[in-house]
């Protein structure tokens, strides 16, 4: 199915199953610790065991690599390194190859498996892979590397052909004209996903054939760059991938657990297992790549911006991209003149790459906090002066409109519900015993993206209705969505649909990324239920225009069949998929909502605590309101984080991230986040898709980080710009107290 | 993990010939940081003497009115005796600060005691690192400090010590009492149990091989108000940056320790004897000769604020 015009009317808009606040279908499963995840597999037989060797330099050359004493080891079955390996390739997502030798491009790149009999053998035996390196000298340092730094374009990189500078009008004079301007300078540190599954995979050969299963958001993806890296043919990869336990774009792409338990599984002649152990996600995997942001607005004295520009500076390996953190800047405030640009600068750091809402996440932290800033120089109100410079058009293309955008009511309805109007505009009013308290807005701005997604669908004989594809549910929800969608097309309950996720064996979808799967995905399955109503109302004789799928029946005219009587002659299946025409160059198609927080400062030592926190979102239709909430408070969550405590500590000597396990790389726990509440606008996007939603998981983080950070300067009168937001940055600038 | 030999000790003595005789033996009770630092080879124990069937897990009384405490007593168990919430609420304080409510049923008294440092070099075996391999070198020196030691260091190693619990106990005067492998015990004061790092950071403690903690003597209660004022990142489950245990009486007097800043519980008497000057009197004297590292230089400042805090609670 291609979808080129606006949707009209279709069952979806019934709302009697889709929309609905259904508990999640595999909600039981995961409470009582029964959805298998990749490593918990344990009906393959004869499996052992892999445990990765990581670099212990950053950059350089192996020179030799002494495996005796681990093959000696006991219950050691194989040991592989690269040159063990045969030739490898690199997948099409991957920046480094994921098996070092003989050169090493970051610390913790593997650069052996070990594999035996035991967990615990593999890991012992790791240990005694004796690796010299001659080490290399890398580029560790953002700031100095940023210096020389060429000027790129789009999140595709040096080679992407997009524009590497956007220019609307005439910034600089605009910005010199203008009466009240700003001109600040962010950074944006690296984050790690901490997901809570680490990366983990079962390979298992059959002949020349290879079944992983391995925790992974994007299927079809990974399934390419299985057979890329291990140069056979992709039919002869199957990726199975049910249950996720979290990915925040960590799982986007193939890694080593996957590659190494693949040659381990060779080598050895048996399945292989292999979980990444904690303290290597922070070095072998992807992360989100530091910024340093500079925003400049020029406004006239009623608030008007005349001009803005937003640069953003990132490093990667050699061949990789930028954070995209100026994407946002591109559509969300008006303004007649505009530049926006970024560098990219080489670092022998781990690879950067996605991390939820890449781009717009660290975008926002800056951008929102610019805005804050120069509302206060103009006298205005933040979110008054946030309504003042909306704009109901693309900026850059002022012909393309918003197919939908309604972050001026996101803005009001928020500080409405929240209270906003309390607010003492001055810092340092507002004290609660020794807290110094504080309110912070900031506006919330995510894409929208379209892509292909299938699916295939069956009516069993005996009635049943089972969804099949490749999409993944990463925790998110998708299990739930799907059926909500299949039970609304073919006029049944949500629980009378079976939900199979994560296997290459079906159709390949959207994948979840980019808060791009629950929109897609479940219009995928609305294509392929589109084709299997039509299916049915041939068997049944039925005018398909008319038919109408409700209760477990099937209604044309004065006719009514049961859907079991359309399959009693032989199951039917459907398979479809929605592709996208034009719509989406024609209308800009994107996500809003406002986020509102109080924190609280300590007078005495400076700590901030968030004291309630208010997310409104207009997205298009919410599928099911409670996995929407659940996916936006879990973003706010994170906001909080990279807000507060968040940071991968780079050591520029030895060129790694230091911090690189769970008690020193700080997230939020439960006593960090007292009170979340969310909104969504009752909205529906018919330039969208058939679905007429949006998505919604990355919203919830957008901006949140900046609101923080707004809500710390207004109790305290002191302006970070440096995230994440430590007291040492300011614990000089509170209130004298002995 | 390297391999190693276990045993399950039923006698204080004989456990500590046993870790006495067996070169790369150590003692394990919780487990709670000793198994985690095996997991990652940084601690390599050839042989494991399990200590928890050993008849320490009671806190009795003492005949000066004070309390003892069973080196197996749980963290947990500690902190909710009465006795000590009672009388000893600093203690308590401390104890609930720290780590989460599940390695708080696991941990114990002689093991907090015990705690390694959480350098992130110290946890990286690709790193230089004098405390766990003796002679090769600081990485944390001129590396990633924000949390480390800011006084007491050495320019061999500039650990923290971790743990809350004894800097509680630090401020109570507490007394560890051990047994040697001969079967002598002695009585460590706490102000003494923690080394400074100096030529020999790989020695957190002045207990000799095989010696084993058997209690915790705390005197007769102190009276006064008790804090513990911990400051860390995140509101849950982190280590101090800097805790403050104090003791204020109604006069203003009292004693303060100071945790997060140096390789042991941090407490001056000259700097204590100065609490009814004001926070900022305390720290200039407890923190004299301090050598922050560009990175945690703000602990300073911040131990000041923190005392300033519990002052203006007593206060209050």
């Amino acid at each position: 199915m291609k979808f080129e015009t606006a949707a009209g009317t279709n069952p979806i808009d019934q709302m009697k199953v889709v929309g609905r606040a259904h508990d999640r279908i595999d909600g039981p499963l995961k409470t009582s610790g029964l959805a298998p995840y990749a490593y918990e597999q344990h009906d393959i037989p004869n499996v052992a065991y892999g445990h990765i060797v990581g670099s212990s330099v950053a950059k350089g050359r192996i020179s030799s690599i002494d495996t005796a004493a681990a093959k000696a080891a006991p219950g050691v079955i194989a040991v592989v390194t690269a040159a063990d390996a045969g030739k490898l390739g690199k997948g099409k997502n991957n920046t480094a190859k994921l098996l070092a030798g003989p050169d090493v491009d970051h610390y913790h790149q593997a650069v052996a498996v070990v594999v035996a009999e035991t967990f615990e053998q593999a890991r012992a035996a790791a240990a005694l892979v004796r690796v010299d390196y001659a080490r290399g000298k890398g580029r560790f340092d953002l700031t100095e590397a940023l210096k020389t730094a060429p000027l790129v374009g789009g999140s595709g990189g040096p080679n992407s052909g997009e524009q590497a500078v956007d220019r609307v009008g005439k910034f600089e004079e605009a910005f010199a004209a203008a009466p009240v301007k700003l001109d600040a300078e962010y950074h944006t540190p690296d984050h790690t996903h901490a997901m809570m599954e680490p990366h983990a995979s079962i390979a298992s050969w059959t002949g020349d054939e290879l079944t992983l299963w391995t925790s992974n958001q994007m299927i079809a993806w990974s399934k390419r760059d299985v057979a890329l890296t291990l140069n056979m043919p992709e039919e002869k990869v199957r990726l199975i991938s049910p249950y996720i336990g979290g990915g925040f774009g960590g799982k986007l792409f193939v890694r080593a657990d996957a590659i190494m338990a693949a040659l381990g599984a060779k080598a050895a002649k048996r399945p292989v297992k292999i979980a990444l152990p904690r303290p290597f996600i922070a070095n072998n995997t992807t992360h989100r790549p530091a910024t340093h942001q500079r925003i400049r607005l020029g406004a006239k004295k009623d608030g008007t911006i005349t001009a803005i520009a937003h640069e953003s500076g990132s490093g990667d390996l050699p061949d990789g991209g930028p954070e995209t953190a100026v994407s946002q800047t591109k559509l969300l405030y008006a303004g007649e003149n505009r530049m926006m640009a970024m560098r990219l600068a080489v670092l022998d750091l781990p690879e950067g790459n996605a991390m939820r809402a890449p781009g717009e996440a660290p975008g926002m932290m800056a951008l929102e906090i610019a805005m804050d800033e120069m509302a206060e120089k103009l006298g205005m109100d933040p979110v008054a002066f946030r309504i003042k410079n909306d704009t109901q058009v693309d900026p850059e293309k002022p012909e393309r409109k918003f197919s939908q955008r309604q972050l001026v009511r996101c803005l009001r309805e928020g500080a409405d519900r929240f209270g906003w109007n309390q607010r003492n505009a001055k810092p340092m009013q507002v004290r609660d015993g020794p807290w110094m308290v504080g309110m912070g807005v900031a506006s919330a701005f995510r894409n929208h993206i379209n892509t292909k997604s299938a699916a295939r669908v069956r009516l069993g004989r005996d009635g049943t209705v089972t969804v099949e594809t490749d999409m993944t549910d990463i925790g998110t929800g998708t299990y739930t969505i799907i059926a909500q969608t299949a039970g609304e097309m073919m006029g049944v309950p949500a629980e009378a649909v079976t939900v199979k996720l994560g296997d290459s064996s079906f159709p390949a979808a959207a994948g979840s990324g980019g808060q791009w799967g629950a929109a897609n995905s479940t219009a995928g399955v609305y294509a392929a239920c589109v084709k299997l109503r039509d299916q049915v109302a041939q068997r049944l004789g039925f005018n398909s225009a008319d038919a109408v799928f409700e209760s477990g029946q099937v209604k044309s005219g004065n006719r009514t069949a049961s859907l079991k009587e359309a399959a009693a002659a032989g199951e039917l299946t459907a398979e479809d998929h929605i592709e996208f025409g034009k719509l989406g160059d024609e209308w800009q198609l994107s996500t809003f909502g406002a986020h509102f927080v109080e924190v609280g400062v300590h007078a005495y030592t400076g700590v901030s605590r968030i004291r309630r926190m208010l997310a409104v979102c207009a997205a298009g239709r919410i599928l099911n309101p409670k996995s929407a909430r659940s996916q936006v408070i879990g973003a706010m969550t994170m906001g909080v984080g990279s807000a507060l405590m968040e940071e991968l500590a780079v050591d520029r000597r030895f060129g790694f991230f230091v911090n690189h396990d769970l008690a020193s790389y700080e997230v939020p726990v439960h006593a960090d986040i007292p009170h979340q509440e969310v909104v969504f606008l009752d909205e529906a996007d018919d330039k969208a898709n058939p679905m007429k939603a949006k998505g919604v998981g990355e919203l919830g983080l957008c901006g949140v980080g900046a609101a923080v950070a707004n809500a710390i300067y207004n109790a305290t009168g002191v302006r970070i710009r440096d995230y994440p937001i430590t007291l040492d940055k300011y614990l000089d600038r509170l209130p004298e107290v002995a | 993990m390297k391999a190693f030999t276990y045993e399950r000790a039923s006698d204080p003595a004989a456990a500590a010939r046993s870790v006495a005789s067996k070169p790369g033996a150590k003692f394990i009770a919780g487990g709670t940081n000793l198994l985690d630092l095996m997991k990652i080879e940084v601690e390599t124990p050839t042989h494991l003497v399990d200590v928890q069937d050993l008849d320490l897990d009671k806190i009795e009384k003492t005949s000066d009115g004070g309390l003892r405490i069973g080196a197996l007593v749980s963290n947990t168990a500690l902190a909710a005796d009465q006795r000590i919430r009672r009388d000893y609420a600093v203690l308590t304080r401390a104890i609930v600060a720290g780590a989460s409510g599940q390695l708080r049923n696991k941990a114990s008294t002689g093991g907090n005691l015990l705690q390694r440092t959480r350098c992130p070099y110290f946890y990286d075996t690709n790193m230089p690192c004098n405390k766990r391999k003796p002679g090769t070198g600081c990485a944390a020196i001129g590396g990633y400090s924000r949390q480390l030691a800011v006084i007491g260091v050495s320019d061999k190693c500039i650990a923290t010590f971790p743990g809350d619990m004894p800097v509680a106990l630090r401020v109570l005067d507490a007394v560890v009492e051990t047994v040697k492998p001969d079967g002598q015990r002695r009585s460590i004061p706490i102000a003494d149990f923690h080394r400074l790092w100096g030529d020999k950071p790989e020695q957190d403690t002045v207990l000799e091989p095989g010696e084993l903690i058997t209690h915790v003597t705390l005197p007769r209660p102190l009276g006064g108000q008790h804090f513990y004022e911990k400051v860390r990142d995140r509101a849950s489950y982190a280590f101090a940056l800097v805790s403050v245990a104090a003791v204020i009486q109604p006069d203003g007097t009292g004693r303060v320790a100071f945790g997060g800043m140096a390789p042991k519980p941090w407490r001056v008497a000259e700097a204590e004897a100065l609490l009814p000057q004001g926070a900022a009197a305390v720290t200039a004297r407890a923190f004299q000769g301090a050598t922050p590292t560009k990175d945690n230089a703000f602990k300073l400042p911040l131990a000041t604020r923190a005392l300033a805090s519990v002052i203006a609670q007593a206060k209050a």
